[in-house]
């Protein structure tokens, strides 16, 4: 099926719409003046190095880690349960239960956001980082279920039932066999809850009260034309992360797998 | 050892459970504010209609609501007829599966919050699209439609939700029993009557997967009207943070929220039963 293809072509196209955007972010944060716009004033890197110095910035990346950690943490055993049961058994309900668990993917930000602000203040959760770890961990579940099931996937129930026959404990098992064959998922579902949870923006904004995460850092930033080189910097350097990440938890989760998507 | 039923139920129990609880919880909690009033800085909690009744007959609200709904639904359709040609590519034609598809997802995981930004700085006034255009002279003057209007929010939700799109399309391609395929030309079909026969049928479950994908949390996007909307642009979402923020109106606040819940879950109904009958018609 070799011509001349017009289909190659428009998805080459659709490649650079994609990343063109995003690019212009790293471009011009190199760029040594404070207008991003063409033409190119003359390179710096003195915007990154103002970054440093910033002491509410580095706070705000703390709040990240942390909030990033405690979510991933608590979404990925969760998620390596459930997954388990997905796979593995057949129970009442579990059709229902496999679909309320990818219903986070699908609300819109702004009603998780507002509804969970409301539920929190209610159960007596100020706004704060530990109500911004429980709505990440709400959010990056359905991320973690489905790294899970796709690791479980290729599990064969062999394996565990060998170990039980030559006389392995439950707790034995699962450290021996189980955790050692799926554990590049479980590394893969951290690292993409950790991003999820790096990134998102709107539930924080709701939920993080006088502690921003990064992302909140940055949406107070935006405003200021005086701060735009320093944001652009921050900003690329988030998206680098972010990328880094992914493409680590892509290595991972290849491992975990045998398919190819 | 306990039964298959109940280790199921047991392993999978924290995630529906909790899941499950900052669903209905969050959902309880905003029906019972959207009864009560706000007066001045206490929440008065005797049950009243009033801000339904105040929401219904506001033209803010019905404007706002409607434009979420518009955009949403432009950017769907957008976006899912420029992926279908990438899915059928990549899924059909490519050689390198694994690549492209990892090429498409790579910047969905960079920060939805910089992918908007870098739209508000490339539409700009003084943007890099203008000193562009202006620096190769093909205009004399910037251009002033690009940033702060419903084309841009559209633009930049049509690229920063593509990869959802050609996510659900690519596997229900990739489905498809490619005898089918060669059945239909052996039958006589051309490439193009055999896309509309075959392929586009047998893919529809993909194409309404997609839709809903991004119209759903389109319509109640906060970030993209705020930063690239202006006041052109603006949706339900920023109406509804004004009454959590600004306004302190959280029983108003709380009804919008569910008012855009109930018109999101409308349109989404309407859309599935339409588009499973058409389907059918087609085969």
């Amino acid at each position: 099926m070799k011509r001349p293809n017009g289909l190659a072509v428009y998805a080459f196209l659709y490649l650079v719409f994609l990343y063109l955007p995003v690019l212009f972010l790293p471009l011009f944060s190199f760029n040594d003046g404070t207008i991003v716009a063409f033409p190119i004033k003359g390179w710096t890197l003195e915007w990154y190095r103002q970054l440093a110095g910033q002491e509410t910035l580095i706070q705000a990346l703390m709040n990240s880690f942390l909030v990033g950690f405690v979510a991933s943490l608590l979404a990925t055993s969760m998620g390596l349960f459930a997954a388990r049961a997905y796979v593995r058994y057949r129970f009442r309900g579990k059709k229902a239960s496999e679909g309320l668990v990818m219903l986070p993917l699908v609300i819109p930000g702004i009603i998780v956001a507002s509804s969970m602000l409301v539920l929190f203040i209610s159960i007596g959760i100020k706004p704060s980082l530990t109500a911004v770890a429980l709505g990440h961990t709400f959010l990056a579940l359905p991320f973690s279920v489905s790294i899970m099931k796709s690791a479980f996937d290729d599990f064969d129930p062999s394996l565990e039932e060998a170990a039980f026959d030559l006389g392995s404990g439950v707790i034995e098992t699962f450290r021996r066999v189980t955790l050692p064959i799926v554990a590049p998922g479980i590394v893969a579902s951290l690292l993409v809850t950790f991003t999820v949870s790096f990134d998102e923006f709107v539930l924080a904004f709701f939920l993080s009260g006088n502690q921003p995460t990064l992302p909140v850092y940055i949406w107070s930033q935006i405003r200021f034309p005086a701060k735009l080189p320093n944001t652009l910097a921050l900003g690329s350097l988030l998206l680098l992360a972010s990328v880094a990440l992914l493409v680590v938890a892509e290595y991972f989760r290849r491992r975990s797998t045998k398919s190819t998507i | 050892m306990r039964s298959e039923a109940t280790k199921g139920l047991t392993l999978s129990a924290p995630a529906t459970l909790y899941v499950g609880f900052l669903v209905a919880a969050p959902l309880a909690i905003l029906v019972a504010y959207s009864l009560w009033t706000q007066t001045y800085v206490s929440v008065d909690r005797t049950p009243t209609l009033a801000n339904y009744r105040e929401a219904f007959t506001d033209p803010l609200v019905r404007h706002l609501m409607i434009r979420s709904i518009l955009i949403a639904a432009t950017v769907t359709i957008a976006t899912v007829a420029l992926a279908y040609p990438i899915a059928y590519f990549i899924a059909l034609r490519a050689e390198r599966k694994t690549l492209w598809l990892l090429l498409i997802t790579i910047p969905f995981w960079s920060s939805y919050l910089l992918r908007v930004f870098a739209w508000k700085l490339i539409l700009g006034f003084n943007g890099v699209m203008n000193s562009a255009l202006l620096g190769l002279g093909l205009i004399d003057e910037p251009l002033t439609f690009l940033l702060y209007n419903e084309f841009a929010v559209v633009l930049t939700l049509a690229h920063a939700w593509a990869p959802f799109a050609i996510l659900p399309i690519y596997v229900s391609i990739q489905k498809i029993d490619l005898s089918l395929l060669e059945a239909a030309t052996d039958l006589g079909n051309g490439p193009v009557q055999r896309f509309l026969r075959v392929t586009l049928p047998l893919t529809i479950p993909g194409i309404i997967a997609a839709c809903l994908i991004i119209f759903i949390p389109t319509v109640g996007d906060y970030v993209t009207p705020s930063l690239v909307g202006g006041s052109d642009g603006k949706m339900i979402a920023n109406l509804i943070q004004v009454q959590f923020g600004a306004a302190n109106n959280w029983p108003l606040g709380a009804t919008l929220s569910l008012l855009a819940m109930m018109s999101v879950g409308f349109v989404a109904i309407l859309f599935v039963l339409s588009s499973t009958s058409l389907g059918r018609r087609i085969r």
